[in-house]
């Protein structure tokens, strides 16, 4: 019997040279994660609280489910699917009724993690490909911001929140463009204090600067993220928007504008850095960084859309594999000839 | 068993589950994907794509002994695309709506592998009245697929089926299923089902092979 | 690999006859289908067509298509255009208006639009879109979103006191800020779709209307002409 041994192999990575287990990182992910967390609902009140709550929850019970039904052990209990529903959440607009929470919390687990294989074996980032799925599907809803610190955040939902399930949202609350938005269509740039102190309006964790890069800062404090990622993609877009800055600098925004706005931060710290889905070699990683930042910068600037972090990640998830194959040397490339 | 005659009923009722096209043969992916947006735009597409087979079917068996071997694929493409281009007039002199709807894809029915596929493998080796079953066969076995994965995306995707609302207003519309995306969705889950049950059939086959031996 | 060496070789001369065969056999077959549609064909065009007009001008029962003749006047025509003009007649034969057909691009592909223009009001009174593969959800709420529609009952677009120009250029702004009659209220979320709507009407407008004022009711009409 002669199979058909085409196999792309990917190696599993060796990011971690402290031999934590998955455990132990992922707790030190949601520490890092926590004052995001805290921010976001700081901002825009109890409606991020139950987004984030209903993320997380339909990404777990996801979890459980489909490993019970298919008889492997429950990996729940290792918090990676948890810290997936927060990072998932985040990337939200927090008035996003639950439903649709719910509904993209059980692809992102089933289809972008689940599919693949389950924990370590996942190609793409599950939190955005929940999140690609609801923006492709519900597009209006996905780009239906809720002005941030309102009065009332505390003490009334907005209405779509709540929308019954499969209904559509009715929406009762102002809105407001996110930065971004205004950027592409009005001409208008956010300033830098707004856009670090998260004072714009946005995804729920997408809009305070400063926490989420120092909750990066954290994790790289405890050897627990490869840093040459945010810091590549951070780099790249910078470059590359200073030299179209000189070239033009009514049609494209400063470099700090293109670094502290939208889901740059939160992408480039928390989801890039996907320990499954980044290449394994420092220099892929490079690499890696650089095509996001590249990508993003082309969609910011060119797309359709004003925001491109979570396509820009996604692409890049797709080559990391190939990435590595290029990257690594033939010495050690087994995965020629073995197959 | 290996030995059994091949009953015309086999010959039609293999394309509709056993040997189903879009489903376990897995062809003819371009128009099963791009065109069941709505379940008129599959059952159209299904029934234009059974006329071609039909017809394509029964010629290239009336004309098997005068095709020579060297000389197949190019008579082959060259009397399917012949009916391809006759149901696109068709299509138009039915309906206008209905040919904007399914745009490039009815030309694009000329390279449905599927088609070429059945003239090769089974028109041009079996009588006319064999290929004409073969061919009605894959042809509902094609549309019932297109239809089933049609009606998904339809319902979520506009909340009707052949545009006839059956959900309440207040229903959310899926746009991803009316992009092509929603396509390999809607695919992937009957993909699923169908693979479930084939592998349940084969499970309680052997089953009772085992209790018969 | 063996089959060719095992096999007989054919004749080439059997592959010509083969070959030629089928094409004649093909022809055959598609020639006899389009003598048999093409009646079919042409009525569901012109009924589309038809149809699409009195959309947009209700009260129009008779047309008579118009293009530039090569003086730049305007000219009835019995060709049928890409974008096609039409000056619509009510039962006793009165100008009612002007049916225009326009293109432009969209975000996706090219839009293409009926809209039809009233001598009397001065503006673009009646408005379809007839192609638009704009994205489902977003640049498609063009044809249903009810302010966006209510855009096209009446847009002025008078001319100047020379009568060459239009007064204001058509402009799409964006939604809830409409506050001039040439002015097209947009969709948040469909911006580009409704600039390029804005776009292609003011493009087509601009070019046309100054030629409909002047010669439109110069041109004959002849009895039980037209659709």
């Amino acid at each position: 019997m002669s199979k058909l041994q085409k196999f792309l192999e990917i190696g599993s990575s060796p990011h971690i040279s402290s031999g934590a287990s998955v455990d132990v990182i992922m707790r030190n992910v949601f520490i890092a994660l926590l004052p995001v967390c805290v921010f976001s609902v700081y901002a825009f009140g109890i409606a991020a609280l139950l987004v984030l709550a209903t993320a997380t929850l339909s990404c777990v019970i996801t979890e459980d489910v489909l490993c019970r039904t298919t008889g492997k052990p429950s990996t729940v209990g290792d918090w990676s699917v948890a810290i997936t529903g927060v990072l998932y959440g985040l990337t939200l607009p927090p008035d996003l009724p639950l439903w649709m929470v719910a509904v993209g919390g059980i692809f992102a687990v089933g289809v972008g993690k689940f599919m693949f294989g389950g924990l370590g074996c996942n190609a793409f980032n599950p939190a955005l490909v929940g999140r690609a799925f609801l923006q492709a599907a519900f597009p209006q809803a996905m780009t239906h911001w809720s002005l941030p610190f309102a009065d009332n955040r505390f003490s009334d939902l907005p209405g779509s929140i709540l929308a019954f399930p499969f209904s559509e949202p009715v929406y009762d609350a102002v809105t407001a463009a996110t930065p971004l938005a205004r950027m592409k269509f009005e001409a208008i740039q956010a300033e830098n204090p707004e856009l670090l102190w998260g004072l714009t309006s946005g995804s729920a964790g997408e809009t305070c600067a400063v926490l989420i890069f120092l909750g990066g800062v954290y994790l790289v404090a405890r050897n627990m993220m490869n840093w040459r990622i945010p810091i590549s993609i951070m780099l790249t877009v910078s470059i590359i928007t200073w030299v179209f800055m000189q070239i033009d600098p009514v049609t494209y925004p400063r470099p700090a504008f293109m670094l502290f706005s939208g889901g740059l931060m939160l992408g480039a710290v928390f989801m890039a850095t996907d320990m499954v889905a980044s290449p394994i070699t420092n220099a892929g990683c490079w690499l890696y960084g650089f095509l996001i930042g590249a990508l993003i910068v082309v969609i910011r600037f060119w797309g359709a859309m004003p925001e491109g972090v979570m396509y820009a990640i996604l692409l890049a998830n797709a080559v990391s594999p190939h990435i590595d194959n290029l990257i690594r040397p033939r010495v050690f490339g087994t995965g020629k000839g073995a197959g | 068993m290996a030995t059994k005659q091949v009953t015309p009923t086999d010959e039609f009722v293999k394309g509709l589950w056993r040997d189903n096209p879009v489903f376990v043969q897995v062809l003819g992916m371009c128009p099963a994907l791009a065109v069941s947006n709505t379940a008129m735009n599959a059952l159209a597409m299904g029934l234009a794509t059974t006329f071609v087979l039909l017809m394509s079917g029964l010629s290239v068996s009336l004309l098997r002994n005068f095709i020579p071997r060297e000389a197949r694929i190019v008579s082959f493409i060259c009397i399917i695309a012949t009916f391809v281009t006759s149901v696109d007039y068709l299509i138009m002199a039915i309906s206008l709506e209905l040919h904007r709807a399914l745009g490039a894809f009815i030309a694009l029915i000329v390279v449905n592998c599927l088609i070429l596929g059945r003239a090769e493998a089974f028109a041009s080796k079996n009588r006319p009245g064999r290929a004409l079953l073969d061919g009605l066969g894959m042809g509902i076995g094609f549309t019932l697929a297109l239809l089933f994965i049609g009606v998904v995306r339809e319902i979520l995707g506009s909340g009707s089926i052949f545009g006839f609302a059956v959900l309440p207003d207040t229903f959310q519309t899926w746009t991803v299923m009316v992009l092509p995306s929603g396509g390999f969705f809607a695919m992937a889950l009957w993909l699923l089902i169908v693979n479930r049950l084939k592998q349940r059939e084969t499970e309680a086959a052997k089953q009772t092979k085992r209790a018969l031996s | 690999m063996n089959a060719p060496e095992t096999q007989p070789q054919t004749s080439a001369w059997s592959i010509y006859r083969a070959i030629v065969g089928i094409g004649v056999f093909c022809a055959l077959v598609i020639v006899i289908v389009f003598q048999s549609t093409a009646d079919r064909i042409r009525q569901n065009q012109e009924r589309f067509l038809a149809a699409a007009i009195s959309e947009v001008l209700p009260a129009s029962k008779s047309t008579i298509a118009v293009t530039l003749s090569d003086g730049g006047r305007l000219a009835a025509t019995t060709e049928t255009l890409a974008l096609p003009v039409f000056l619509a007649y009510d039962e006793d034969s009165r100008l009612v208006g002007a049916v225009l057909a326009a293109e432009g691009m969209g975000y996706q592909d090219n839009i293409r639009v009926l809209y039809s223009y009233s001598f009397d009001k001065n503006a673009i009174v009646g408005f379809k879109i007839l192609d638009s593969k704009e994205t489902p959800g977003l640049g498609d709420r063009v044809e249903i979103e009810p302010h966006f529609i209510a855009n096209f009952e009446a847009l002025d677009v008078r001319l100047n006191s020379n009568g060459d120009k239009l007064d204001h250029e058509i402009m799409t702004v964006k939604q809830g800020e409409k506050t001039e009659p040439w002015q097209v209220d947009g969709i948040t979320g469909a911006t580009i779709t409704s600039e390029a709507i804005g776009n292609l009407l003011n493009e087509s407008a601009k070019a046309w209307i100054p030629v409909l004022e002047r010669d439109a009711m110069s041109i004959e009409v002849t009895p039980g002409g037209g659709q």
